[in-house]
């Protein structure tokens, strides 16, 4: 049956997505559905080996394929002064190799032909002499005094050392661990992944030979950023440049940086005065484009013997690949993962955080971690659980004992962050309600009698999102603040622009809703533009939850500047003072007569008129933004997760997920679960099967399907989600962003859940990801390696 | 997006004409039927074949699913997705059944074929194991005739089998004998992935003895994906728990598996065991009538 609402969808609350009117019917407009006339085709050959000299390229074979209209090498580069490119963390990286290749799989030359096929025919009679060097493979051993250099390119690069950062007191925490009764430590790996998009990177970039205009169609979560990069790069004018990100598929941070194959494009279309589309295969997309996390870490905390936790430090060695090319502030290379301190009072911590070079690819910060705060949240949830393992205590009630209480909101860590507001202990309540925990752990207790494997996990995290204030947050120098444009039409219609960029989010929707919150109109009257840099204000762009927080802020205040605007028309309309007016939701009226009022859709069309309006007030109904945040935004949650294991075959089931999130204020309740739900597969695919392993030889053993694993439906629980709501006290909606909160909080619930089945073999800890192989390993009491070859 | 490297396209229109035309193309043409192996592999420029022949339209004479005199028979072009559908294939081989449910997913299941998953001689093919438990033989056909080989000798090696450039599988044989009961299991990293391990069983009984057993093993490195020396110990042997733990442990004595990213060896030698442990129960209580 067919419900036909009496009134159209106005605000906040559950409504259909309106970009999926498109995208369900197989209408959307990827970049690579951009064709243009006269278009080329490039493809880009890679190296096979991890690490080598280039003695020599031949690309004469390959020019002479028909079809073929250029091949260029790092060599042609170099002439332009292009063949090196300045990455977001204040290193370089190569375009095209020209000295040696630093990874499998890193870019070498690049052909541009007639079409697709034949591109990819030439690659392959592209002759390349490569000598093979010793290869870093391990992170661990980067910084071993006979260890290659792999970035000999660098003048003063003596070894593999990219930077040491630390964050909290040292002295302090020092102090409280040796004075506490129980100090356990654990050596956790956080291993390398991958966000893995079902849409691969590409552009088409259309140099106009005539205007000198270059638009560029790119897979691109941050196109002001990417424009304005292009402009310090190349050298183009920015005006110049026109960044399109079209339908997105899928980004979760891999698509921030920017990527030789772009740059390429461009290239490409410069040379042959044609524009030139670029789109890799997965092979290259898993290889070469954003890894996530490669954080090897070592955990230690201190407590009393009751269970009061007192102080936690880390150590990390960070791999960040063979260019330091990492997608984050800038002021921070290790992220925010001074987040470690986690959800609890602690009196002392720190953490020293030590950056590598090793041979493979570039990135580290992707896959919706929230700056590192995945691999914070994954560290301090394991070491509560190795510390609950120790003191047989149970993780829920040592839990429960250390969160932060309401009343010590707004709080300020042991490293300096102030957590605006939250109520933790409400939601670990709520989850293990809907868990039944008491109960579970009765099941487990007489499984446990039978011989049988069941875990019950945990997980509690709190996300800091919403990057950031301006004074301690830029990329590149560029501040963090977001601009919006909201524009009224006569017939009180309503187009709002943004700067950030939908990957799938539904900004479509949920940033019409804002303006529908504000404004009284229905959501489907108003249009949402995005990702284009000629069409909408400048702003840093949708990465580490920020979409809402940011730029979901600016669009509710520029949508307040048009109602305060409009009651002043009102105010004209009415023939009354702006001071005799009330709001009511979509209408100014006059206090004590409701019947004496006008809606934005009349004030509008009035606002456009021959009315004469009071002195000083423009005509039309239009205003701009920018919003500055005061500080980020923390959201929370609790998870359970039970599985079950197979104790003959090691094999994991993941019976029950119970997911309760804090993300303030929901917009759009749907979508808000719909984020939650696909962070939780992400958390059952890292805890259980995704890893990016290399062999001694630096090859990448995970650069397929095949290989890299992504869970399907069979793999995930229907999920149990619940919610509190925490308004954040600073964001003029009280919202707090939600898009990565699963994806941080899901895997250590995983992980302890399996670890919890195992523990009757001894084991406290085993890194991600645990598959059947690995489990088995663990309670032999000889755990795997998970990011090496397994020998 | 990977393509492959050029090669011609030929479709065949009957038997005759397969065999001919791989006659004429000589022996770097492929046969293409579900393609969900050859394809990719020539996405990724692994196989370069110089012309495919696809048999896709010769399903009236390849792909049926039958019972001939004391014989199952599927045809080489039955898609796995029919070998799951068919109630003659459950009711007389319910290991079919249990190894085509953890066969990679639907989309697959729906397109490729038995006999491709045969001819493509993976090192970690399913149906090699199921068709070798249960010492099926296969129908081949080229220039030269028609053949029959069992399945336990179709495999010389990892991609490797003992079909001529110019032969073509026809069907598959699957003897029925009266008590017996047949089983699968498997372990994968996740629904869809190669196994790491996985491990079938044929038992026929005679009350409480194992009259014969077929096991069937693969991707441990078994050769031809048996385990003759395990059949061998447990025939005439009570079938129980104990019987079926010593043969389980010869399995996996003489297999040999290699290290991957599924597992390393020590833990792929054991689920050799413990799978045809689990198979050989399973298969046991299915021939008793105890399970379906």
């Amino acid at each position: 049956m067919t419900t036909v609402e009496e009134r159209p969808h106005t605000g906040f609350g559950r409504t259909l997505r309106k970009e999926d009117v498109r995208l369900v019917r197989g209408k959307g407009n990827y970049v690579d559905d951009v064709r243009l006339p006269g278009m080329l085709h490039g493809a880009l050959l890679r190296s096979p080996y991890a690490h080598a000299k280039i003695n020599s390229i031949d690309t004469s074979a390959a020019e002479a394929l028909p079809g073929v209209k250029a091949v260029v090498t790092g060599e042609t580069l170099k002439g332009l002064g292009l063949a090196w490119m300045p990455t977001l963390s204040y290193d370089v990286q190569a375009v095209l190799a020209t000295d040696k290749v630093r990874y499998q799989g890193q870019e070498v030359a690049f052909v541009i032909a007639e079409d697709h096929y034949t591109a990819r025919d030439a690659v392959e009679l592209i002759e390349v002499d490569y000598e093979p060097l010793p290869v870093v493979f391990d992170a661990k051993r980067a910084l071993e005094p006979d260890a290659p250099v792999i970035r000999d390119d660098k003048e003063d690069q003596r070894d593999n050392h990219i930077f040491d950062w630390e964050s909290g007191d040292a002295a302090r925490t020092e102090e409280v661990f040796a004075n506490a009764e129980v100090v356990v430590a654990e050596d956790i790996l956080y291993p390398r992944v991958h966000p893995a998009p079902l849409e691969t990177c590409g552009s088409v970039a259309d140099m106009d030979p005539v205007t000198g205009k270059l638009t560029l169609w790119t897979t691109s979560q941050a196109p002001h950023a990417h424009r304005t990069v292009y402009a310090l790069v190349a050298g183009l004018p920015e005006h110049k440049i026109r960044v399109i990100a079209p339908d997105i598929g899928g980004g979760f941070g891999g698509k921030v940086g920017i990527y030789p194959g772009y740059v390429m494009s461009i290239v490409g279309s410069i040379v042959t005065g044609r524009p030139v589309k670029w789109v890799e295969d997965r092979a290259e997309h898993l290889m070469s484009t954003a890894f996530a996390r490669d954080y090897h870490m070592r955990g230690e905390i201190a407590a009393t013997k009751d269970g009061k936790i007192l102080g936690l430090r880390v150590k990390v060695i960070a791999d960040h690949g063979a260019f330091n090319a990492t997608a984050q502030p800038t002021k921070f290379p290790a992220g925010f993962f001074h987040v470690f301190t986690g959800s609890y009072d602690l009196r002392a911590a720190h953490c020293a955080v030590t950056g590598v070079y090793t041979n493979k690819a570039p990135g580290g910060v992707a896959y919706a971690c929230s700056f590192r705060i995945t691999e914070a949240v994954y560290l301090v949830e394991r070491m509560v659980d190795v510390l609950a393992y120790e003191l047989k205590a149970d993780p829920a009630e040592l839990r429960m004992k250390n969160l932060l209480k309401p009343d010590q909101f707004p709080y300020t860590t042991q490293t300096g962050w102030e957590y605006d507001s939250g109520d933790y202990p409400k939601a670990l309540q709520l989850a293990m309600e809907m868990a039944g925990y008491d109960e579970l752990r009765r099941e487990q207790a007489e499984k446990r009698e039978r011989g049988e494997l069941m875990g019950v996990g945990i997980a509690f995290f709190t996300e800091a999102v919403g990057a950031g204030p301006r004074k301690h947050m830029d990329i590149l120098g560029l501040g963090m603040a977001d601009g919006a444009e909201l524009r009224i039409h006569p017939t009180g219609k309503a187009v709002l622009r943004i700067s950030v960029k939908t990957q799938g989010q539904g900004h479509e929707t949920t940033f019409a809703q804002i303006v529908g919150n504000e404004l009284g109109l229905p959501t489907a009257d108003i249009e949402v533009v995005h990702g284009d840099t000629d069409q909408t204000p400048f702003g840093l762009g949708t990465y580490g939850s920020r979409s809402t927080p940011v730029s979901g802020a600016a669009t509710a205040l520029v949508a307040r500047k048009i109602r305060d605007k409009a009651k002043i028309v009102a105010s004209a309309m009415l023939e009354v003072s702006p001071d005799d007016l009330e709001w009511a939701g979509n209408r100014w009226h006059v206090k004590g007569d409701p019947e004496q009022g006008k809606t934005i859709q009349e004030i509008a069309l009035a606002a456009h008129s021959s009315l004469e309006l009071p002195e000083g007030v423009e005509g039309h109904l239009d205003a701009t933004t920018v919003y500055n945040p005061p500080n980020l935004t923390y959201p929370f949650g609790a998870y359970i997760c039970v599985v079950d294991v197979d104790k003959g075959t090691g094999a994991v089931k993941v019976r029950r997920f119970i997911a309760v999130d804090d993300c303030g204020v929901r917009i759009n309740p749907m979508i808000v679960e719909g984020q939650v739900h696909g962070g939780l597969a992400d958390g059952v695919g890292m805890a259980l099967m995704q890893v990016m392993a290399f062999d001694e030889e630096g090859n990448h053993l995970g650069a397929s399907f095949m290989d890299y694993l992504l869970p399907t439906s069979l793999e995930c629980p229907s999920w149990e989600l619940g919610e509190t709501v925490t308004p954040s006290p600073h964001h003029p909606i009280g919202a707090k962003g939600v898009g990565e909160s699963a994806t941080v909080g899901s895997p250590a619930a995983v992980v302890n859940a399996v670890l919890d089945a195992i523990r009757p073999y001894g084991v406290r800890h085993a890194d991600m990801p645990l598959t059947p192989a690995a489990v088995w390993a663990a309670m032999q009491g000889r755990p795997i390696r998970t990011d090496l070859a397994i020998p | 997006m990977q393509v492959p490297a050029p090669f011609t396209y030929e479709r065949a229109t009957s038997v005759e004409h397969a065999i001919e035309l791989l006659g004429q193309l000589g022996p770097e043409a492929r046969v293409v039927a579900g393609g969900h192996s050859l394809i990719p592999m020539m996405k990724l420029r692994l196989a370069r074949p110089d012309a495919l022949v696809d048999i896709n339209d010769l399903g009236a004479e390849l792909a049926q699913i039958r019972v001939d005199g004391d014989a199952l028979v599927i045809g080489a072009l039955a898609r796995h997705a029919d070998v799951l559908a068919s109630a003659v294939v459950g009711e007389h081989f319910p290991i079919f059944h249990d190894a085509e449910r953890v066969i990679a997913d639907p989309v697959v299941r729906n397109f490729g074929t038995v006999g491709g998953s045969l001819c493509q001689a993976d090192p970690a093919e399913d149906l090699a194991a199921v068709f070798a438990a249960l010492d099926a033989v296969a129908v081949l056909r080229g220039a030269a005739g028609v053949r029959e080989v069992r399945v336990r000798e179709l495999h010389v090696g990892p991609y490797e089998t003992v079909l001529a450039p110019d032969e073509l599988m026809l069907e598959l044989r699957v003897p029925i004998r009266p008590g017996g009961g047949s089983a699968y299991e498997k372990v994968e990293r996740r629904v869809g992935d190669y196994p790491v391990a996985a491990a079938g069983a044929a038992v026929w009984l005679d009350g409480d003895t194992v009259r014969d057993v077929g096991i069937g093993l693969t991707a441990v490195g078994a050769e031809h994906f048996t385990a003759p020396a395990a059949e061998e110990a447990l025939r005439g042997q009570p079938a129980t728990e104990e019987s079926f733990q010593a043969a389980a442990r010869l399995a996996a004595e003489h297999c040999n598996p290699s290290a991957d990213q599924r597992g390393p060896v020590d833990y792929k030698r054991h689920l050799a065991a413990e799978l045809t442990t689990r198979a050989l129960r399973r298969a046991a209580a299915r021939a008793r009538g105890q399970e379906a």
